[in-house]
């Protein structure tokens, strides 16, 4: 969940009252919002970085907001605002459009058939006339930077870069060169690099080193410039510095370059549909006529109004209220849903503005009703669905086990089902191999490295946890193993299984035994239909290990542990164990 | 066979030798009255050393006569008193090393190496015994240097130091004599607590031996009813019982586990921690750019990497909805891939399960109303911290049935934290790509005087439902919490890792109380 961070007062200054923490934090709750956490520059940077470097920063007070990570429209304090003022009735919804200019303008962008090869997708606008402050111009910073690691997954999908329109010319090019073709003076450098040096330049730089991996290894680079082959920028990288936009900046180009056409389209409709408020015309974009390769184009922004039918009938149905007609419309405009009744009431006509590309079918719709009426006025009713309850017969047979087994007076662990490949292997005198384990892919530390196949290691590792507890430790754990499966769907299979180890300074063996003898007892396994098979096993001390076979089945181990097992597990006892799958009990 | 009858011979002779020490103490005991009668008060220690007795065993009688009432009065006092090392003991028995040494020297006299080899210490003795001037050394000797006798007798006065520390008669040795016996480690200071004993009110020189316990033999016998018994000590612990014990996390689970039983909520087979991205994401109508399925949050499996079976005409239709849209959505317009589909993850939560089994249900002839419910394992990408594992439990329940409602769904939750003890709750607006409309639970918390985040919940998503094959007007509500959360609260655990892993701390396991979720 994205957070945004917004200066109070600011923020009340546009809400046009002020609020107590506690009086803004229901209209947060109410409208889906969270105030995370109320600090300062001041606090944030002692916080991270200490105090002494905290000095001098501002202390001006910040509201952190978690906003919903669909609600692209509330990044900013433009559209938050917007946003919870058209919820309390105080602002009516804007309505966005595009300005269309004719065919032969030079507002146009091509791409070249080139950056199929990288990155496909540039959609662009133009903010007419725009007046900055320096809260706007930080603002639209913030934005672009909220949209970038939101929507645009850290640029990976989409990039915006926004240039001060009268340093460039008409039309615009698209296309993608390779590394050592491009070169050009990047945003606040002195001098110029090809992009082969560019690469390397900012592979050390803190904030752009992440997003390099996007392109490096493409054989060429995607990048925009102007008719005069200025260059505007190197997306998803960095921007020009010839076009940088300052505080003075009138006119603005927004480019967004992206893998995913809806989404960029989603971000650039975003961007203007928030800042075309500092315009002259208010709400106006201009348009830009975007060319495809194959000689098409569309004009840019879309700033798509789209109408849903719903029907009031069904609203109240999923939601459990009964509203009129009319009351539901007002509700939807609250949630800058503007709705207009049809059909003598039947239905509602609702229209979507281009803010809310969250909306994809007629639920959200719903859910906005239900927010605006508010969650917690909603009666909370029981649905007479009645079922008869039925356990999982594994879990349930688990849940027996586990009591008699407490009950003969051993304690249970619960260990992680992930673990390193030397506990299932190396420990346990096997070879990696040899064991039908699944493999994780991309562990963040050696504990992850498989999915256990056996219970013992993550008790044995309880054990070593707790070497300072009087002895004997008596452990066991009935869980899932994981074991390959060529027959399952994806693979791979748990099986439930019970392990139960004792460790003392003997190794005492027929406590184990005991225990097992109990738990075929329990499962009404006669004497004589279970016995051992002396087996040896690298795990085991030898001689004195044996399969378990349950009416002619293998079913498990049991035995006393190899010393080397012990050492291997930081332990220095000897110790007992056995491991049984449970599931031929079912 | 042969090992029991074992035990049992020993803690038959335990028992006699503990009848032995009872009836020694008791006897001792009555001497020490006898004494005390006698003289009206004595010191402890003072005592031990005029009877020759071991002075722990002196206290030990006073404690138990103690323990009678107010029979005696004790009061206690620290003192020093210089007492023989184990090198102090041994010189007092056998001599002192240059004595032992000059014991040694044969009239003819002896190899030097030979010497030192015979007696324990023999470089200390025989420095000692030379600078005594008692033997002598001829270095020119053929066979080495040899050792012979210089005086015809020796006095062992070392010896006599340490015979005399022993029968605490420190006070007749002089201070010169004290510092040689510190120097060579033979004596040290130690503290000594000792008691100084006075008559009680209750004096009396003859303590009728009291029975500890009744037995099997006194009431055949009907001798319990001449024996007089001592009180039961009930400020001491009693004997913990030998015991095993379950885990606070899973005696949780097993209490929710109930309350979704008694609700009506049947249990799912969620025993299935590797699923593909297929029924984990996709069939949820999850994007497959969704930052949660990123390698950052998601354990991708390499072996085996992917998934090789889907029901190919529902995958055919998750693909149109996420692609293009259908059943009255827009859909999310991208170009959707089998192939980020069918890798198999470690499964981020349990509704992928969920997922198979309303598909299943979708499958039917006939719909029927279902609750479902599960608790069990979710893994994430995590680094572990105090609060993060990398895996952990989901607590799930759905139920699916014509014409559900939002207000059904917080209802049902009502009910559902009200067998957990919770009755305050609020919801809050969400989002979840699965679920629409989306809520978060909150609850009060009265220990924290404020609103926290209990779990999530929602409306599943026509996009989710339809391509199933459910019913158009079926509506599935469904909620999630983790076990951990609610079990940490509960037990004020602030470390998960104290609960879930071999970092546990079993003691906290073995004093674990009942699992009562709404007490």
């Amino acid at each position: 969940m994205p957070t945004v961070g917004l200066k109070r007062d600011v923020l009340f200054s546009i809400l046009g009252r002020s609020y107590s923490e506690d009086e803004f934090n229901d209209l947060c709750f109410e409208f889906g919002l969270e105030l995370d956490e109320v600090t300062s520059e001041k606090e944030m940077i002692s916080k991270e970085q200490g105090t002494d470097k905290a000095e001098g920063a501002s202390e001006v007070i910040i509201f952190k907001i978690d906003v919903p990570a669909n609600r692209y429209d509330l990044l900013c304090v433009e559209g938050l605002t917007r946003g919870l003022l058209i919820f309390q009735q105080k602002l009516e919804a804007p309505i966005y459009r595009m300005i269309e200019l004719p065919a032969n303008s030079i507002n146009q962008m091509i791409i070249h058939p080139s950056t199929a090869a990288v990155r496909p997708f540039a959609v662009a606008a133009i903010l007419r006339d725009i007046t900055f402050t320096q809260e706007r111009y930080q603002s639209f910073i913030d934005l672009q930077d909220k949209l970038h690691q939101n929507i645009g997954r850290q640029r990976s999908i989409v990039a915006i870069g926004t240039h001060d329109l009268d340093t460039i010319q008409g039309p615009f090019h698209y296309e993608a060169l390779p590394p050592k073709d491009i070169c050009f003076k990047p945003l606040n450098h002195k001098k110029e690099y090809t992009a082969i040096e560019l690469m390397e330049l900012f592979s050390t730089d803190s904030h752009l080193k992440h997003y390099l991996h996007i392109i490096q290894d493409k054989p060429v680079y995607p990048i925009i410039k102007d008719c005069n082959n200025v260059v505007l920028s190197m997306p998803p990288i960095i921007n020009g510095d010839h076009t940088k936009i300052t505080l003075k900046t009138k006119n603005v180009f927004v480019e967004c370059t992206a893998t995913d056409l809806n989404k960029a389209k989603i971000v650039l409709d975003t961007i203007v549909c928030m800042f075309s408020q500092y315009c002259a015309a208010p709400y106006r974009v201009e348009g830009v006529k975007v060319v495809s390769p194959d000689g098409s184009y569309l004009m840019h922004p879309e700033l798509p109004y789209r109408k849903e039918i719903v029907s009031p009938k069904e609203i109240n149905k999923s939601i459990g209220i009964s509203e009129d007609a009319s009351s539901i419309a007002s509700l939807l405009t609250r949630m800058c849903l503007p709705s207009v009744i049809i059909d003598n009431g039947q239905s509602l006509e609702v229209e979507i503005p281009p803010t809310r590309h969250d909306v994809l079918h007629a639920c959200d719709i719903i859910e906005d009703v239900a927010i605006a009426f508010g969650y917690n006025n909603v009666n909370r009713t029981i649905s007479d669905t009645n079922c008869v309850a039925e356990q999982f017969p594994v879990n349930k047979l688990t849940d027996l086990l586990r009591e008699v087994i407490a009950a003969a007076g051993f304690t249970e662990c619960l260990t992680f089902a992930l673990c390193s490949r030397e506990d299932v292997a190396d420990k346990l005198g096997k070879n990696i191999k040899d064991i039908p384990a699944v493999h994780i892919a991309n562990p963040k530390t050696l504990e992850f490295q498989v999915a256990r196949t056996t219970l013992l290691p993550g008790i044995l590792k309880t054990v070593a946890c707790n070497k300072k507890m009087p002895l004997p430790l008596k452990l066991f754990e009935i869980s899932d193993v994981i074991l390959l499966d060529k027959t399952k769907d994806v693979g791979a299979r748990n099986q439930r299984h019970m392990c139960a180890v004792y460790y003392n300074k003997v190794a005492g063996f027929e406590v184990i035994h005991g225990l097992f003898d109990r738990t075929m007892q329990v499962l009404e396994v006669p004497n004589n239909d279970y016995k051992f098979i002396p087996v040896d096993d690298a795990a085991f001390f030898p001689g004195q290990c044996a399969d378990i076979m349950v009416r002619g089945q293998n079913i498990g181990k049991l035995g006393v542990l190899h010393p080397d097992v012990i050492t291997k597990f930081d332990l220095n006892m000897p110790c007992s164990v056995f491991e049984i799958d449970i599931e031929p009990f079912l | 066979m042969k090992q029991k009858s074992l035990t049992y011979i020993l803690i038959a002779i335990n028992i006699y030798v503990n009848a032995v020490c009872e009836e020694a103490m008791a006897e001792l005991s009555e001497k020490l009255l006898t004494i005390l009668s006698e003289r009206n008060e004595f010191d402890t220690l003072d005592l031990s050393i005029e009877l020759q007795f071991d002075h722990q065993r002196l206290v030990g009688a006073v404690k138990s006569l103690q323990s009678l009432g107010d029979v005696i009065t004790c009061e206690q006092r620290n003192s020093k008193q210089w007492e023989l090392t184990d090198e102090g003991k041994e010189i007092a028995e056998k001599g002192s090393h240059e004595a032992l040494i000059y014991e040694s020297i044969p009239l003819e006299g002896i190899n030097q190496n030979e010497l030192l080899g015979r007696v324990p210490n023999g470089k200390v003795g025989f420095s000692k015994a030379m600078s005594l001037g008692w033997i002598q050394i001829d270095k020119a000797a053929k066979d080495g240097p040899r050792v012979t006798k210089k005086v015809e007798a020796i006095e062992d006065g070392v010896k006599e130091i340490c015979q005399l520390v022993k029968n605490f008669q420190i006070d007749k040795i002089t201070e010169q004599q004290k510092n040689e016996c510190k120097k060579r480690k033979l004596i040290s200071e130690v503290k000594i607590v000792s008691y100084f004993v006075k008559k009680g009110n209750d004096f009396k020189t003859s303590v009728s031996k009291q029975e500890i316990e009744l037995t099997a033999d006194m009431i055949a016998s009907g001798s319990w009813k001449d024996k007089s018994f001592k009180p039961y000590n009930f400020n001491a612990l009693g004997l913990p019982p030998a015991s095993g014990h379950l885990h606070p996390l899973l005696k949780v689970r097993t209490q929710f586990r109930q309350i979704f039983l008694e609700m009506g909520f049947s249990e799912m087979p969620t025993n299935n921690y590797v699923e593909s991205s297929f029924w984990n994401f996709d069939a949820l109508f999850q994007p497959q750019q969704h930052p949660a399925r990123d390698a950052h949050d998601t354990f991708f499996i390499a072996e085996p990497e992917e998934a090789h079976e889907f029901p190919m005409d529902y995958l055919e239709k998750v693909k149109t909805v996420h692609s293009i849209g259908g059943y009255g959505s827009q859909g999310y317009k991208y170009d959707w891939k089998l192939k980020e589909a069918a890798k198999n993850i470690m499964r981020t939560h349990t509704t992928g399960v969920s997922a198979r089994m309303l598909y299943q249900l979708a499958q039917k002839e006939k719909f029927t109303p279902s609750k479902y419910f599960s608790i069990d394992r979710v893994f994430r990408n995590e680094t572990l911290d105090a609060t993060h594992l990398a895996e952990f439990h989901q607590i799930e329940g759905l139920v699916a049935d014509y014409g559900l409602t939002l207000g059904n769904l917080m209802g049902y939750i009502e009910q559902f934290f009200k067998k957990y003890g919770i009755k305050k709750l609020r919801f809050k607006p969400a989002y979840n790509p699965y679920t629409e409309p989306s809520m978060e639970i909150f609850s009060y918390h009265e220990g924290l005087k404020k609103w926290v985040e209990v779990g999530n919940s929602g409306v599943f998503r026509p996009e989710m439902l339809l391509p199933m094959g459910l019913p158009k007007n079926v509506s599935v509500i469904a909620w999630g919490l983790s076990l951990e959360r609610p079990t940490m609260i509960k037990y004020g655990i602030s470390n998960i890792r104290e609960l879930f892993g071999p970092k546990v701390n079993l003691q906290k396991i073995y004093d674990n109380p009942l699992c009562r979720l709404d007490k």
